[in-house]
């Protein structure tokens, strides 16, 4: 091809001046097409972001972040207790649903080449597309209908449930990338194969699979209906993770649907506590990460 | 100190395609044996059986007799991580572990395996660095580098470094310098020299010169089958076999 161009410039400089205008001209369509789509994705987000802080950011201040709800028409009161109980919910759901996501990618990804693996794969990705409110269901009958009262724990064990899938393929996905080269250097040193995978190639891979728990975490934090009838909600200060609690999307929910400005005002200011420590969350994650990776790796 | 490597009647498999046919071989201690042959021929896999390496690999099996010193490479009561402990590995392409530091990489055989005397590794880390010629180049930056940021070169000698640091008596070396330039290539041959005082080396090449200059024995391999095994002097200017001569002398391969 390049040859042949060449020559064509030789024998006819015109025509050759022509094709590298077209060239130009198809190498800035293609960038304003690429930076055309980006900012039409980021779009959405910005104007999410900006509408949330517009509504939200007047009724946050100390009060609403250290205070439990007030009753109808007592002014004041905020969302501390749903603030902790999303903390409480989501730990209990990280502490579920990351080791056991973890564990079964590593399980797809080095022993799962066989029909019990895309079995595996496929009821993952299966899983992954049931609606959240179903995953409650299920939580509601593991958990609640056993304890026979709504818990912070049953509402952790279903997010924890909604967690696998993500993380599951995420981690499968991120240490196929491991090229065979870096295990077959670990075993060829004399290194056990399991101790291959956790400190080799499971590390090799770490920035990928927190990216994976980040997104499952990130998901699960703002979901609602798989904590209505689990974690049920609550207007009193509570981490005790055996009683029904209150948790930010929750509050939200009950707020919006409220007839009363002041309370829609809560909610907006909630959802903007809510999108904020999510994004706290990731980034405190991202950079103890960082710290403990070394420089010079993709 | 290096140990002789015995080997009977070694056949290798690739499901049901078989690699290796009925290898004989004795390769002596402290020398370089080179293994040359086109591709295809069952050279790296012939390296692969001496540490057990092959049965890594989906679908494989061996039988025969490999023994190395003294240990039964697959005796009933041989476990294949203790074989590679004793025999050493660098591989075609450089393969530093991406997300540990130089230090780690030198390290890792023996952290990985429970070996936890700081001040010991520090001692084994730079000796096998110097060894591996590479101390000078990455002293200063032992913890704060990763492996993988390296040049090609530089990378290829720190998995030597990581190889030696395990303390093996043989060491297998397939196609070491084959993704290096000529003067990484030189540093890595002037390595072997130094290296074979100390270990038994066994070195797959592709390049004949290369084969002339570091060994002594060379072996030629073709379709599976080990033809001539001799001095290397006598493999370069009087093969015995016909075909050893055809591929020495460029007829084919």
């Amino acid at each position: 091809m390049a040859f042949q161009r060449g020559s064509m410039r030789n024998k006819a400089g015109a025509r050759s001046e022509q094709i590298s205008w077209m060239r130009r001209f198809e190498d800035h369509l293609f960038t304003a097409l690429a930076v055309a789509a980006v900012l039409l994705v980021l779009l959405p987000l910005a104007a999410i972001f900006a509408d949330l802080l517009k509504r939200g950011i007047g009724s946050i201040n100390w009060a609403f972040l250290t205070r439990t709800p007030a009753p109808v028409g007592v002014p004041g009161g905020g969302m501390a207790n749903a603030i902790l109980g999303s903390g409480v919910i989501l730990g209990i759901a990280s502490a579920i649903g990351v080791p056991l996501g973890i564990g079964a990618g590593v399980f797809l990804s080095e022993y799962g080449r066989n029909r019990f693996g895309d079995a595996i794969r496929f009821t993952a990705d299966v899983l992954n597309g049931v609606p959240s409110i179903v995953i409650g269901i299920v939580a509601y009958s593991l958990v609640v209908l056993r304890q026979r009262h709504f818990s912070a724990l049953a509402g952790g064990v279903a997010l924890g449930i909604m967690m696998v899938p993500t993380i599951t393929r995420a981690t499968e996905e991120m240490l196929l990338l491991v090229p065979v080269s870096v295990r077959e250097a670990a075993l060829g040193l004399g290194i056990s194969r399991w101790r291959t995978t956790v400190s080799v190639t499971l590390r090799t891979s770490a920035a990928g699979i927190i990216t994976g728990i980040m997104l499952a975490f990130a998901r699960v934090a703002g979901e609602t209906a798989p904590l209505l009838f689990t974690a049920f909600g609550s207007q009193f200060w509570s981490s005790n993770i055996n009683q029904p609690i209150a948790a930010l999307p929750l509050q939200i929910f009950v707020y919006a649907i409220s007839p009363y400005d002041e309370w829609h005002r809560q909610a907006w200011a909630g959802a903007l506590v809510l999108i904020a420590l999510i994004v706290g969350t990731i980034a405190v994650v991202r950079l103890v990460a960082s710290r403990g990776m070394m420089k010079g790796t993709a | 100190m290096g140990v002789g490597i015995e080997v009977e009647s070694l056949n290798a498999w690739f499901g049901a395609t078989q690699a290796l046919q009925d290898i004989g071989m004795h390769i002596a201690p402290n020398h370089a044996t080179a293994i040359i042959g086109p591709s295809g021929c069952g050279k790296s896999t012939f390296v692969r059986c001496l540490n057990r390496m092959h049965e890594t690999l989906p679908e494989t099996r061996v039988t025969g007799k490999v023994r190395i010193g003294e240990m039964e490479v697959y005796g009933d009561g041989t476990p294949a991580v203790l074989v590679r402990r004793q025999v050493g590995m660098v591989f075609q392409k450089p393969n530093p572990f991406p997300a540990m530091s130089i230090y780690d990489n030198v390290a890792a055989g023996l952290k990985l395996n429970g070996f936890r005397d700081r001040r010991k590794l520090d001692e084994i880390v730079e000796r096998s660095l110097r060894m591996a010629a590479l101390w000078d180049e990455v002293k200063d930056a032992l913890k704060k580098k990763s492996g993988a940021s390296l040049s090609g070169g530089q990378q290829q000698r720190l998995c030597i470094a990581r190889a030696l640091a395990v303390e093996p008596n043989v060491l297998l070396m397939d196609e070491p310098a084959s993704a290096l330039d000529p003067i990484s290539t030189g540093k890595i041959e002037d390595l072997i020299f130094q290296l074979k005082e100390n270990y038994t080396i066994v070195i797959v090449t592709h390049n004949m010169q290369q084969a002339a200059r570091v060994a002594e024995f060379t072996g030629f391999f073709l379709l599976g089958r080990l033809i001539e095994f001799d001095k290397t002097e006598k493999i370069f200017t009087n093969p015995s076999d016909k075909r050893t001569e055809d591929y020495i002398t460029g007829r084919f391969g």
